[in-house]
């Protein structure tokens, strides 16, 4: 009973000549929420299909809810919900149609009328599944993970495609699952989801484990240097804004009209980037000094350029 | 976000997995009503075997020689009622089968408490049901084209129809299991198209070169052809065509359990 509910030592898993997975050691305790970040190709699905048991590993071992996923896969899967990526239902099947099948899986399943309601489907029972649109399939493939009252659900970028609303809505049912004791395993692109909801944070790159721990403890772990954001017209060059701040700092653009300096922040640099920008004929607005955010820190971590 | 839409206890777990009897139905039923919705389906089964059906009986279009004495809808409806189980059991469930692991349906359900064997199981138990649907309209419309059946052979046939559905169930199941989609969909059609011209569907083997007539006698369209003619026309029960599937079946059965793959 005091099993974790996801327990990984050296898991190893290669595909050809590609090593997918390296060595990847995790802990996640019951009842609580795990994000799992990573750049594209880091491992992350490969790790949670072996969890589900859809793959079995090269090297290392998988406990899940105590049990072997590979081996033990009839007695775990009724206790466990999966969303797979991209969700999965026939091309033809109506919503309703689809959630009622998995419901017939359980034994004492959650009513699957409520279910579409609440995860705002009500209008769409009688869609074929190829007809939802992105966001709709992604929560129909949530409800059908959730419906048999899972001890532990696996959770495969489940806000992706969804409109900021939707997110919303996931993101507050995960907080209530946590509140009646399901342990929640998800990956995500998203910082913000992994920061607001995730007890623990595992950040994953080239198959392996590079850093973990709670929101908090990452960012203030790799928080010696704190940051300074703002927003302006986009475009700035920041080579000069960089050259009018004394060695060491770092500016940049992260996103259109969203800047960063990195460095000691002091009052003088402060002064430093607003005279700059009035010298530019701009008005830095929004701006902030803090602690990074998480994705600073996954950055930092998991390096700037685009993957090819 | 002050108040949850969700009271605490809504999603306090209680796992376990479904009666088995009630997953199978479950299961046999979406898949019943998939295919009963599916346009392309629907011409295969249906109204291909139907257009065939009324155009041979009524029209002179095949070799008086084939049917010597017998009223042309004697001879080709128990041939119909073969291309029927070839078209849904092994066409159309091959066909659907090859899209299905493409949507992912099949990861998703066996990441539920739904046991291995029983998406198979509710997949076949799904073709028999349309099957029954077929053999009951194409039957109706040959018995109004003045079809009548050996009323001795009528259990035959059903067992024949029973055990041909389970043989192309199983080939379906292997071929829409193993490959990708466009070449399930390819390949199930030239093999529909192959087996009715030239596997013993329309042609008999009888009417054929001696050494192509034993490759036809052993093979499964063949076998269910020749058994469903023993069995309404003569009012026989063909143990040799009963074997022969037996045997394809158990061989798809085997091979399939290796290489169907969820995705």
């Amino acid at each position: 009973m005091n099993a974790a509910a996801v327990e990984i030592t050296g898991l190893v898993k290669r595909f050809g000549s590609v090593t997918a997975v390296d060595g990847l050691d995790l802990k996640m305790p019951k009842g609580e929420i795990l994000a799992l970040l990573g750049p594209n190709g880091a491992g992350k699905t490969t790790t949670v299909e072996i969890c589900e048991g859809f793959r079995t590993p090269d090297a290392g071992t998988v406990r899940v809810l105590g049990l072997d996923p590979a081996r033990d896969g009839a007695t775990l899967r009724p206790r466990v919900g999966v969303m797979p990526q991209g969700g999965g239902a026939y091309p033809g099947v109506h919503a309703e149609e689809m959630l009622r099948l998995v419901a017939a899986c359980a034994a004492e399943p959650l009513d699957p009328a409520w279910l579409l309601d609440v995860l705002g489907l009500g209008s769409a029972r009688r869609t074929p599944f190829k007809r939802l649109s992105g966001g709709q399939q992604q929560r129909l493939s949530l409800a059908c993970a959730l419906i048999g009252r899972p001890e532990l659900v696996f959770l495969d970028e489940p806000t992706a495609g969804m409109d900021p609303q939707a997110r919303r809505l996931v993101w507050e049912l995960l907080a209530a699952l946590r509140t009646d004791g399901v342990s929640v395993l998800l990956t995500t692109h998203l910082m913000e989801e992994a920061e607001s909801l995730a007890d623990d944070v595992v950040i994953v790159d080239d198959g392996t484990v590079i850093a973990q721990g709670s929101p908090s403890a990452l960012t203030a772990e790799h928080a010696e240097d704190a940051q300074l954001r703002f927003r302006a017209r986009p475009g700035l060059d920041t080579r000069l804004l960089a050259a009018a701040l004394p060695e060491g700092y770092v500016a940049g653009e992260s996103s259109p009209g969203s800047y960063r300096v990195i460095g000691h922040v002091d009052p003088q640099v402060v002064s430093t980037v607003t005279s700059w920008c009035a010298q530019q004929g701009v008005l830095a607005e929004e701006l902030h000094v803090g602690r990074r955010d998480l994705e600073e820190v996954f950055l930092e971590l998991t390096g700037r350029e685009l993957r090819t | 976000m002050t108040t949850s839409r969700f009271a605490p206890g809504t999603f306090t777990p209680a796992p376990g997995r479904g009666r088995l009897g009630h997953m199978l139905a479950a299961h046999a039923r979406v898949e019943t009503a998939l295919t009963l919705r599916h346009g392309e389906q629907i011409l295969l089964t249906l109204l291909i075997p139907l257009a065939l059906l009324l155009g041979l009986s009524l029209l002179d279009v095949l070799p008086a020689g084939e049917f010597a004495d017998m009223d042309r809808v004697d001879w080709i409806t128990p041939r119909i009622l073969a291309l029927a189980v070839l078209s849904s059991a092994f066409t159309g469930q091959a066909i659907a089968l090859g899209f299905d692991r493409r949507y992912g349906v099949l990861k998703r359900l066996a990441a539920t408490a739904l046991p291995r064997w029983l998406l198979v199981a509710g997949r076949l138990v799904a073709a028999l049901v349309v099957v029954t649907l077929q053999v009951l309209i194409l039957g109706g419309v040959a018995a109004l084209l003045g079809w009548s059946p050996s009323a001795a052979g009528i259990a035959f046939a059903v067992a024949a129809l029973v055990l041909g559905t389970l043989c192309f169930g199983a080939l379906g199941v292997l071929l829409g299991g193993a490959l990708k989609a466009e070449a399930v969909l390819a390949l199930a059609n030239i093999v529909w198209f192959v087996l009715l011209l030239a596997g013993g569907i329309l042609m008999v083997p009888s009417a054929l070169p001696e050494a192509y007539a034993t490759v036809v006698g052993i093979l499964p369209s063949g076998a269910l052809a020749e058994g469903l003619h023993a069995a309404l026309v003569d009012g026989t029960f063909s143990a040799g065509s009963c074997a022969v599937l037996a045997v394809w079946a158990a061989l798809a059965a085997a091979i399939a359990t290796r290489t169907t793959k969820l995705t």
